[in-house]
């Protein structure tokens, strides 16, 4: 892909001539186009439904459509505490979605716990079993957040390469696009993280 | 559309005693051993402890009384109460080197533990309530039998379902005992005082109190001093 020049490219635009790339006519539909996964899980979810209405309007920037099923949806909303009963299911959602796929885990609950994240029942964080691409914190947190996700997950998408070794990882076929789903086990979660996705840093203390 | 009396209205009455409950079940369930609890909080609200054997029976007497008619079970709960030392101090009066003397002696009772499920009746009928019925389970590791008051209360169903979730009490003659918030894998009783939850605690970025004692157990200690850092830049000039 030939590069051309940023300034040539908005010197042809001022003389009315626009030149663009695969690649950036591709994203500029991808990001404009965000649809959703309908489902909420906590009071983040009401937020969210704010962030769909007139008021706030996530119409804007084109994610107006939450669809019901995961196989038309691009981006997981994960608005809620995810209870260690409910988490196979996210992941199984997520697994049913088709690439290329996002997460944008929202709320201290969905990022960590949140206020529950010592309790027995509730997982400390959907990072655990599946790669989030925006964090937003709040409890929960306002629908300007969500939209500020929103447009820095477009911001993400419009970065990502479609060649090059650097291209993006859901066009790399070794990159996993579905992850193991954790099962009931006797006392928690079996496994209680997924290795290949929940690395936290190591702090020396 | 009249306005509504509270005074001309004959259905509000203030309910009767807790002890004259107490003798009209005793009356009216034979061989039923009922006890008083105690409250020593300001509410004062005291509850009936009844034996499991005649549990039923005198529940279905508590609804169908048309006295008392507590139709409503707005509540079921558990408490968990681990064996407990009670030191009980009493004076005695001895004979010390031919004197009369005042000794303070103290004894210890053990109490083992047990589970108890607490249920507070209301009457929507003649609107007063609550009474408030406990049950004792045997122990906590093998006998967590007790009734089950579903059959009774239908709106007790789901609430001994969670207790016997988070618990562990099992209640006889409930038509449909599962587990209602855990997985059915589940086999701890998270509510329960001895409760130890799963360890995974290897990230926590601030913590302290109870989670800083088990976050420490994950954490990676620092790299040993190789006497770099006690080199200091010799001053200039």
């Amino acid at each position: 892909m030939s590069q051309i020049d940023e300034q040539l490219r908005t010197e042809l635009q001022r003389q009315g001539v626009w030149v663009t790339s695969m690649q950036d006519l591709y994203n500029w539909g991808r990001k404009n186009s965000i649809w959703p996964l309908q489902f909420g899980l906590a009071c983040c979810a009401i937020e969210m439904i704010a962030t769909a209405a007139s008021r706030y309007d996530i119409a804007r920037f084109g994610g107006e459509v939450f669809r019901p099923s995961p196989r038309q949806a691009d981006l997981m909303i994960v608005a809620g505490t995810v209870t260690k009963k409910m988490a196979p299911q996210i992941v199984r959602l997520f697994n049913q979605m088709a690439d290329p796929k996002y997460v944008i885990a929202m709320g201290a609950c969905a990022i960590s716990g949140g206020p529950f994240k010592q309790g027995y029942n509730v997982l400390k964080g959907i990072d655990r079993y599946i790669p989030v691409d925006v964090y937003i914190p709040g409890c929960p947190p306002r629908p300007e957040a969500l939209l500020h996700a929103f447009m820095e997950l477009q911001r993400k998408i419009d970065e990502q390469k479609l060649t090059g070794a650097d291209k993006a990882e859901f066009l790399k076929p070794d990159q996993p696009s579905e992850f193991p789903v954790p099962r009931f086990g006797r006392h928690d979660l079996e496994p209680r993280a997924n290795p290949n996705v929940f690395q936290p840093p190591v702090l020396e203390r | 559309m009249g306005s509504f009396d509270f005074a001309r209205d004959d259905s509000f009455f203030v309910m009767e005693s807790l002890d004259q409950i107490k003798s009209r079940i005793e009356a009216a369930v034979p061989g039923a051993k009922i006890e008083i609890v105690q409250n020593g909080s300001p509410s004062q609200q005291r509850s009936l402890l009844i034996d499991n054997e005649h549990a039923v029976a005198i529940a279905r007497f508590l609804r169908v009384d048309p006295a008392l008619c507590l139709d409503f079970c707005s509540n079921v709960t558990g408490i968990d109460w681990l064996d407990r030392v009670v030191k009980k101090t009493t004076k005695v009066k001895t004979l010390v080197d031919g004197q009369e003397k005042e000794i303070v002696e103290t004894t210890e009772e053990k109490i083992p533990g047990y589970l108890e499920a607490v249920y507070h009746l209301y009457s929507m009928t003649h609107k007063h309530g609550p009474v408030i019925v406990r049950m004792r389970t045997a122990d906590r590791a093998e006998g967590t039998r007790l009734p089950s008051f579903t059959p009774i209360w239908r709106s007790a169903e789901f609430q001994e379902r969670e207790i016997f979730d988070l618990y562990g009490i099992h209640f006889e003659g409930h038509p449909d005992l599962r587990r209602i918030l855990m997985w059915d894998e589940f086999e701890d009783y998270p509510m329960r005082k001895d409760y130890r939850e799963p360890d995974d605690y290897e990230w926590e970025p601030t913590p302290h109190d109870a989670v800083l004692e088990k976050a420490k157990q994950h954490y990676t200690p620092r790299p040993e001093l190789d006497g770099a850092e006690a080199i200091v830049e010799p001053l200039k000039g």
